[in-house]
């Protein structure tokens, strides 16, 4: 299938600063893209940029086959999109701007928009600023899901949602998922959300892209985190690669591996007689961690570490595989 | 009040570019006028010629107040009338920005988390505006001092433009109290400034004549500063009741302050329809939800004004046929033939100003609606830009048209007059779109400083009070657009009237061409 979000080499600009800085995003049609950063990554004017609201300096943003600029307002017939800090008009009942949006993108489902507001438990007669910050991105999120668009550009929607309603947004965007005919390219940064909705995801910094592939492929750079009690002394495992910070002590082991270190580290273990063993899954934090902390700890890194940096910061997909 | 030092200097720090302007601008005019009235009279004689007829003009002590003597000092007074209403405005704007919009914003939630006391962040906007009208007083007082007028009368005007200050200052903090929104406020406490002006408006009009209404001008703050009457009785106890009202409304906005909640208001707000009316689908429809309560409110205020100025035209009319051969003066100042054409047009001309007031501060919703996220939400549906800013440029254009049609319909109808009134009116409009042409301008080019327009209708106001008294240079009177208003007199013509509306046209689509190609928001 096409892509729906195609973005290469994406700059922009404000004054001095260089928010996005070549910036890559691709998302394919009919997928859920989680786009993962910190605050001030590029996340919000990369959205910005996609929905025409913003000119890109550099690079090129292609948007449902269309250019984001010049095409907006088509584009945007066939879109919905939930702002990350989103605000409505005071004079104006949530309920009414629901109908409004809705309206203004081309139609809206009405049975699906009063169930949304059940299932959210949304009072749509409060007026714009009696609403706290999560029931104005309840309102955002039903005008969005209940409108008939193939894309769904969400913002960190969840950002105010209580935990009850969280779990009420990750069920509807797995029900779109399980629909498979709308893309979703979810903004966030809460990993646990990424990693319960999204089929594939990129994560940003400083306006760069720094990884982007599936779930497994980005585990796949992440390393396994093992800690064993062992009947009797274990050789070798310091000199396997992939291994890093290991510690000994009483029978005791401690260390992290790497995917492709794992079976003969596991085998060493194994060879040296195994008593107990709790092995933790590799997580979406800890590569987004090791990603951020990467500035500040280059001289602490292992030789290992360091030689995979070396092919570049910037990883695609198809570069792990 | 733990912190009120600090949040003071906050206030001033925030405030260091425009408390300076409307400090120095309005304590600078009275100086200016007093220049004007030396280089405008050759003779005593003139002087007192002229203010013995414009202290029976109904229409000049409409807009300035009642007029006693023909000193330079008192004429000065009498025609910085108008001030302390401007004064009022800028302090309870000044007020209410560092109160209630801060909250609204969230920033004084942040800050009242703090070390900070409860009354700090008011008593801060208050200290820090009634520091600002003092300061303006004494330039007034220092300035007048400076050009030889007696100093018991220098300080007392000096006076009554602080006094006046502080006690719409005082307005500012109750009505910042009373609305959880910040524009909410701003329109209760600018309507009590506008009841202030009607009733000083209705009393002094009726001391013109029989006297019975006379009262009306007693209950308003506005009605006090002019009874002071600096450098002829220096009425100074009149200060006293400001003072006096500026403690009560001080007092009362620290006490509602205690009985509501952080962002909370006393006036509650109600539910709504759970969904939208069926005509709620267009950009169109949302600006009038948008302005209609801006476009309600003016025309009322509008139709209201020409109701008064039609009440006193007769009187105006009546006057000046009694007092014929010292018209020619008039002239000069009105520039019209008759003493009728004269008080029409300038009545015409203030409402035109008044009436830009709204047209910009219509066309600065389109920023409001950029800087709180409204417009990011609306574009990213099915609304291109053009009709985004249309539905707001709509209501920029057309609101304006009806507020002074209300003022010349209204005015015209109780004057019994075919049109003229009406028609002198109308003329102002294109006027007007220039500076809604300059606002959008402004919101396109220059979205960060849109604010700007603000300054621009000043300077025309500014223009229009004391350009004909300083005799300015052509060039100068001309970068008002309402210079360029013809006059309805027997060579009026209606070529700078197509050319305005050109010039709008051209400032409004250069501003659109801009908003088309930038950053959204900006």
């Amino acid at each position: 299938m096409a892509d729906a979000i195609d973005v290469e080499g994406l700059i922009k600009r404000f004054g001095a600063v260089t928010a996005l800085d070549g910036l890559d995003l691709r998302v394919r049609a009919g997928e859920v893209h989680g786009f993962l950063g910190p605050n001030g990554a590029g996340k919000t004017t990369t959205i910005r940029v996609l929905l025409g609201l913003m000119r890109p300096d550099g690079g090129s943003a292609r948007l449902l086959g269309g250019d984001p600029w010049a095409d907006a307002t088509a584009l945007h017939r066939r879109l919905a999109y939930v702002p990350g800090d989103v605000t409505f008009w005071p004079n104006l009942t949530g309920g009414e701007v629901i109908d409004l949006l809705g309206r203004l993108r081309g139609g809206l489902d009405r049975k699906r928009r009063d169930d949304l507001i059940e299932r959210f438990e949304l009072d749509p007669r409060k007026k714009g600023r009696a609403y706290s910050k999560g029931n104005r991105q309840k309102v955002a999120l039903v005008a969005a899901l209940a409108s008939d668009v193939e894309l769904l550009i969400l913002d960190e929607p969840t950002s105010g949602l209580d935990p009850l309603m969280e779990a009420v947004f990750r069920d509807l965007i797995l029900q779109e998922k399980r629909r498979g005919d709308r893309t979703v390219l979810l903004s966030s940064h809460i990993l646990s959300e990424v990693e319960a909705l999204c089929d594939r995801l990129t994560i940003i910094r400083a306006g760069r892209a720094v990884e982007s592939g599936t779930l497994a492929d980005l585990r796949h750079l992440t390393r396994t985190t093992i800690r064993a009690e062992l009947a009797g002394p274990v050789d070798g495992l310091a000199a396997i690669t992939g291994v890093h910070g290991l510690t000994a002590e009483d029978g005791r082991v401690a260390f992290d591996v790497d995917a492709d270190g794992l079976e003969p580290a596991l085998r060493s273990l194994v060879a040296a007689g195994v008593r107990s063993l709790v092995s933790q899954p590799p997580s979406l934090e800890e590569l987004f961690l090791r990603h951020y902390a990467r500035d500040t700890e280059s001289t602490a890194r292992d030789t290992a570490s360091a030689a995979r940096d070396a092919d570049g910061t910037t990883r695609d997909a198809e570069g792990v595989r | 009040m733990t912190g009120t030092l600090r949040l003071l200097r906050l206030v001033l720090r925030r405030d260091r570019f425009v408390m300076p302007l409307w400090v120095l601008g309005l304590g600078l005019l009275p100086y200016t006028y007093v220049t004007g009235f030396d280089t405008l009279f050759a003779t005593v004689r003139e002087r007192s010629d002229y203010a013995r007829l414009s202290a029976g003009n109904a229409g000049f002590v409409a807009l300035y107040g009642p007029l006693h003597g023909d000193s330079i000092g008192e004429l000065t007074v009498w025609r910085g009338g108008f001030v302390p209403v401007l004064v009022g405005l800028a302090a309870l704007l000044t007020v209410i920005r560092h109160t209630r919009a801060d909250e609204e914003t969230g920033r004084l939630e942040l800050i009242r988390a703090t070390v900070v006391g409860r009354f700090a962040p008011l008593a801060a906007a208050l200290l820090a505006t009634v520091a600002a009208s003092t300061v303006m007083g004494v330039v007034v007082a220092v300035t007048l001092i400076g050009k030889g007028l007696p100093a018991g009368g220098s300080v007392a005007l000096g006076v009554v433009f602080a006094v006046s200050g502080w006690v719409f200052a005082g307005v500012g903090a109750v009505a910042a109290q009373l609305s959880s929104s910040a524009r909410t406020a701003r329109s209760i406490a600018v309507l009590v400034l506008g009841g202030a002006y009607v009733l000083r408006l209705g009393g002094d009009i009726s001391a013109l004549g029989s006297g019975r209404l006379e009262w009306l001008a007693w209950l308003s703050p506005i009605g006090w500063a002019h009874r002071v009457f600096p450098f002829g009785t220096d009425d100074w106890w009149l200060a006293l009741p400001a003072v006096a009202l500026t403690v009560i409304t001080v007092a009362a906005s620290a006490y509602l302050l205690t009985r509501r909640d952080v962002g909370g208001g006393l006036l509650a707000g109600r539910l709504g329809p759970a969904t939208a009316a069926a005509s709620l689908r267009s950009p169109v429809a949302l600006a009038w939800r948008l302005h209609r309560g801006l476009l309600f409110g003016w025309t009322a205020g509008f139709a209201a004004l020409g109701l008064i100025f039609g009440l006193v035209g007769d009187s105006a009319v009546q006057i000046a046929e009694d007092s014929a051969g010292v018209g020619e003066m008039f002239g000069r100042l009105g520039g019209a033939d008759t003493m009728s054409d004269a008080y029409f047009g300038t009545i015409a001309q203030v409402c035109g100003v008044i009436a830009a007031c709204y047209a910009v501060q219509a066309a600065l919703r389109m920023r409001d609606e950029e800087q709180s996220g409204h417009a990011e939400a609306l574009l990213s549906t099915d609304v291109s830009r053009w009709a985004w800013a249309a539905g707001h440029l709509l209501f920029t254009l057309l609101g304006p048209a009806a507020a002074l049609l209300a003022e010349g319909l209204f005015a015209g109808l109780v004057q019994g007059d075919n049109g003229r009134v009406l028609r002198s009116a109308m003329a102002q409009l294109p006027a007007v779109w220039v500076l809604a042409g300059v606002t959008m301008l402004l919101v396109g080019v220059l979205p960060r400083q849109a604010a700007l327009a603000w300054a621009a209708v000043t300077g025309c106001l500014v223009l229009m009070l004391a350009g004909p008294l300083l005799e300015l240079d052509q060039w100068v009177l001309d970068v008002s657009p309402f210079t360029h208003v013809p006059h309805l007199s027997a060579d009026f013509t209606a070529v700078p009237l197509m050319m305005l509306t050109l010039v709008a046209a051209a400032l409004a689509s250069a501003g659109l061409l801009a908003l088309h190609r930038r950053d959204i928001p900006a």
